[in-house]
């Protein structure tokens, strides 16, 4: 166990590609927690998808042991986080378990919108915060304008900022002075009654569940019967470690410190992220203030493009749900799609990912449907339903008024691109709330109806910025508003995997976008197939796709036979990427494709 | 009854050689200086031996000499093949032997011994009745010598046909109709008339992919050429009997017909694919393209031939739907469904009888002259699961 004040507990605050891998990879390096032959970039990061994308999506922790100047040994623990905002949560529980956050700016880029978002994050829990400046060997660096900004903007002395580049690891050993230095050692009382933060838990395949801790008061060690406070489960510690980044077990965690356990627990599910872990014996009498589960904001349908996978699919849920708490799910049919399943996320990137894995690890071609945000419906006999997916809309006699999420967003923009951001929230039924300057670049902060932004809002915000602007939101509240259900009709038959929520004024134009899109999505038929957009029984957009003219070889004799046929057999495997509607065949691709929006 | 006999029994030869390569081409075809017709002549002879040893008895409907330029050959070359064919299987009273002929004045000279051979039967590549667009299909001949010789071929030959290709670069509807006129007033009793298709590997398919070959028409022009081709034949008596080939009743390709009626046929010299019925095994045969190569094969192992593979049942119930429905005559359901252990799903069938693409009676479904227009289409709907 290791002395309170020998220990420092942190995080790492940064947008996206400003460098808070390379810098937690530099942290390990150079501190040798790792040795060089097993150094991989991006080592905290376990999943392909987050090493391909150069994103954090799940939490992780490393323990570094490191002499400091003053000659004693400190026990350093970095909670790497998310940056990206549907895993605002995750950050959220990690920044209550540490003292202290790095904040890393890119010297040449500068402030973001996440980065402010994460900052303030960390000042609600407390946090000390130590300013560190990267890439200042770059020849755009210009670390004074960035500290004046800092200052600017979040309101922190940045006079003191420690300068890098995490790449060539250059001012690395400043940064593990600083955080001796200038973090605050944690408190708590080892002679108190265990309580333990619950901070995160995963299912790993020869281990089971896992479980995260933070110790505020009290010991834990292998062997000790502890209780879960909120579900009031009793599990027995079947092994105690720390990470470095791999596990290496401890007898006992004191106060201050963080690690891992294993207690024969069956499911992710049966842990509660915030929960306060105690002994079942003379526990501590008042729990840590827990966590609000996450809640997932974005629903959308996974059906599998062959309808016989659709057990496979079943299977590859259950399995990613074990080890992913905040993606929920529920069996669902659709008259055109068959079965499958509705599914919750946090976000799009989530969905994205979790849609990625099914694909890749598990080898499951999937439609992904409409994605759709929840909306309340307020019945007129005085009930509230929530309305997970558009096909599910009441009818409307019954329906007295319907709210929509709102969100607040955060946009950080160069000067230049303004006005294209502002059009773009204009567009997307934005309120402006507030707009200031810091430089040459804007902040501006908008109230945006979610169902606006669910779908390709981000990708918009990137192209019409050309990738210089940054977002950040967070859900306000639920409005009511003038929504309607929006359906697609292919060949005068409904797609019910294509029905949307929109807002009656924005309806007309987004039909007509759906049905052009679609006209170039599904290719041409043997027959014309008109295309339509409805609300109720009203046609508000139509398009035809017009019957092919001419499709046959001229040519096939003898020699053609062989090489027609395997053309004929690779055909019908194209074909399984279809999904036949009526007489109609349409792409898997499409469903998702027929959605974005070029305005 | 084996299926195959729905089709009957016929013999390719190709010939691989061509006095130049047409820059639209992608059939098995070299250039060469100097060959031996002795050593080629010992070769086929070879190898109708080896294939008449496993098809004994068998009835022959059908000769065909392809190529490459078989109009090459020399007329004791045809001759000695046909005398060895003679003494291998029965022929059919109407035994059908073509040639294809390149119409030219040299190989006009050269009918007359064909015709003793016991050719009764050319197919002469004429192309077009454009001197410019010969030039630039690079064809050698002039249209003058193509009429010339074209006439040499009536007078000798009971049955002469032609190929034409059209929708070709910067050509108009009226041009082809008039062309087409010129065409049938000509007097062959079978025209075979071919849309320019671009394919990869040759000249013209390296031209587009660098986007050089311009002018070809739209699918809508092209669609309306080939409708109007149809009708026009129709009208003149020589309507289609399959997707690109019209004759007089009577005057089909009997050779060809065993491919669309899935028959049985054995394809002897380079590049030649054949489809044997041997011991109720199906097999696919096929020999190395490069000309040297198979002489060298037959010579040194008794054998042109690459190794053979076997095509089971669902296999030959696609190839027979695929060729089939390219037939006016169209495709025996029970036949069919002889083959491929189940019949065709008939809701499909009719889904396209409504859109108008097949009809069907007498336990036959045809593509109607809308369907033949989108074959690949309803070809592609009848085979998927």
């Amino acid at each position: 166990m290791t002395q309170l004040d020998l220990i420092r507990n942190f995080s790492i605050v940064a947008h996206i590609d400003h460098g808070k891998s390379t810098l937690a990879d530099r942290l390990i390096q150079s501190t040798g927690t790792v040795a060089d032959r097993d150094m991989k970039a991006q080592l905290l990061d376990s999943m392909d998808i987050e090493r391909e994308r150069g994103i954090t999506i799940k939490a992780n922790t490393v323990r570094i042991e490191y002499p400091a100047k003053d000659g004693k040994t400190y026990v350093l623990n970095l909670i790497d986080t998310p940056g990206h905002v549907d895993f605002a949560y995750e950050v959220s529980r990690s920044m209550r378990a540490v003292e202290g956050s790095l904040l890393v700016v890119d010297a040449s880029q500068g402030v973001e919108a996440q980065t402010l978002a994460n900052v303030y994050q960390a000042l609600d829990a407390g946090h000390e915060i130590v300013p560190v400046l990267n890439k200042i060997d770059l020849p755009a660096a210009e670390p004074d304008r960035i500290r004046q900004q800092i200052e600017d903007v979040i309101g922190l002395d940045a006079s003191d900022a420690v300068l890098i580049s995490a790449k060539s690891g250059l001012g690395i050993p400043d940064v593990l002075e600083a955080i001796v230095t200038r973090l605050p050692a944690p408190k708590g009382e080892r002679d108190a009654p265990l309580k333990a933060m619950l901070v995160d838990s995963w299912y790993d395949a020869y281990l089971g569940v896992v479980v995260m801790i933070r110790v505020m008061d009290g010991v834990i060690r292998k062997g000790d019967r502890v209780r879960m406070m909120q579900t009031n489960a009793v599990y027995g510690i079947d092994k105690l470690a720390v990470l470095k980044p791999q596990m290496v077990d401890i007898p006992e965690l004191g106060p201050g410190e963080i690690g891992i356990f294993t207690a024969s627990i069956k499911q992710v599910r049966d842990t509660r992220v915030g929960d306060t872990i105690t002994h079942e014996r003379k526990g501590c009498e008042k729990a840590l203030d827990g966590f609000k589960p996450a809640q997932p904001v974005v629903f959308c349908g996974l059906f599998p493009v062959d309808a016989n996978e659709f057990e496979a699919l079943r299977e590859a849920i259950e399995k990613l749900a074990l080890n992913d708490a905040s993606f929920s799910y529920e069996m669902e049919t659709s008259a055109a799609l068959g079965f499958g399943f509705r599914c919750g996320f946090l976000g799009l990137l989530h969905l994205e990912v979790v849609r990625d894995r099914l694909e890749r690890e598990y080898d499951i071609d999937l439609i992904t449907t409409a994605p759709s945000v929840v909306y309340q419906i307020y019945m007129k006999d005085g009930t509230v339903q929530e309305l997970h997916n558009p096909a599910d809309m009441p009818d409307l006699t019954y329906v007295d008024h319907i709210e929509e999420p709102r969100i607040k967003a955060t946009i950080m923009v160069p000067d230049d691109y303004l006005g294209d951001i502002l059009k773009l929230c204009q567009d997307r039924r934005g309120i402006q709330l507030d707009l200031s300057y810091a430089g040459s670049r804007a902040m501006v902060v908008y109230d945006l109806p979610l169902n606006e932004v669910v779908f390709d809002f981000y990708d918009r915000l990137k192209s019409v910025t050309k990738g210089y602007a940054s977002f950040d939101y967070a859900i306000t509240g639920y409005r009511e508003d003038f929504l309607v259900k929006m359906s697609v009709l292919v060949n005068d038959e409904p797609v019910d995997a294509l029905s949307m929520m929109v807002h009656r004024d924005r309806a007309d134009m987004r039909g007509r976008a759906m049905v052009e899109k679609l006209k170039e999505l599904i290719p041409r038929h043997m027959f014309k197939i008109p295309i339509q957009a409805a609300i109720g029984g009203r046609v508000i957009a139509r398009e035809t796709l017009s019957a092919m003219r001419k499709d046959v070889t001229a040519k096939c004799y003898g020699g053609d036979a062989t090489r027609k046929r395997k053309l004929l057999d690779k055909q019908k495997a194209g074909k399984k990427k279809m999904r036949q509607f009526g007489k109609v065949e349409i792409p898997q691709q499409a469903f998702i494709n027929a959605l974005k929006m070029d305005g | 009854m084996e299926d195959w006999k729905n089709g009957g029994f016929g013999l390719y030869l190709h010939w691989p050689f061509c006095q130049s390569k047409c820059p639209y081409c992608d059939f098995n075809s070299h250039v060469a200086a100097n060959i031996d017709q002795k050593r080629w002549q010992r070769a086929y002879l070879a190898e109708i031996d080896r294939i008449g040893a496993e098809t004994p008895g068998r009835l022959l409907n059908s000769v065909f000499f392809g190529g490459g330029t078989p109009s090459l050959m020399e007329p004791e070359l045809v001759a000695a093949i046909l005398e060895r064919v003679r003494g291998t299987w029965v022929q059919a009273n109407d035994l059908e032997v073509t040639l294809e002929a390149n119409p030219g004045s040299v190989e006009a000279g050269r009918f007359r011994g064909y015709r003793e051979a016991g050719v009764n039967r050319v197919s002469m590549g004429i192309q077009s009745l454009n001197d410019a667009d010969l030039r630039k299909l690079g064809r050698l001949h002039t249209v003058s010598e193509a009429r010339a010789a074209f006439d040499v071929a009536r007078q000798t030959f009971d049955r002469v046909s032609f190929d034409l290709i059209y929708a070709r670069q910067d050509q108009s509807l009226s041009d082809w109709e008039h062309e087409l006129g010129e065409a049938l007033s000509m007097a062959a009793d079978h025209l075979s008339m071919y849309q320019l298709t671009v394919e990869e590997g040759t000249a013209f398919g390296d031209r587009f992919k660098r986007g050089k070959l311009r002018g070809l028409p739209e699918e809508d022009t092209s669609a309306d050429m080939y409708q109007r081709t149809q009708e026009i034949c129709e009208a003149a008596g020589l309507p289609a009997y399959e997707v690109s080939n019209h004759a007089a009743k009577g005057s089909e390709s009997r050779h060809n017909l065993i491919y669309w009626r899935a028959g049985d046929y054995a394809g002897i010299g380079p590049g030649a694919h054949g489809r044997l019925t041997l011991d109720g095994v199906r097999l696919a045969t096929e020999a190395p393209k490069p000309p040297g190569d198979w002489l060298q094969r037959v010579e040194r192992d008794g054998t042109g031939e690459l190794p053979r593979g076997a095509i089971d049942r669902s296999e030959q119930a696609l190839e027979y739907l695929m060729m089939a429905l390219r037939l006016r005559e169209g495709l025996d359901l029970t036949r069919y469904e002889r083959l491929a252990g189940s019949p065709v799903d008939a809701r499909k069938v009719t889904d396209l009888e409504e859109i108008g693409m097949v009809e069907v009676s007498a336990d036959r479904v045809r593509a109607t002259a809308a369907g033949r227009m989108v074959l690949n289409s309803v070809i592609a709907d009848l085979a998927g699961d």
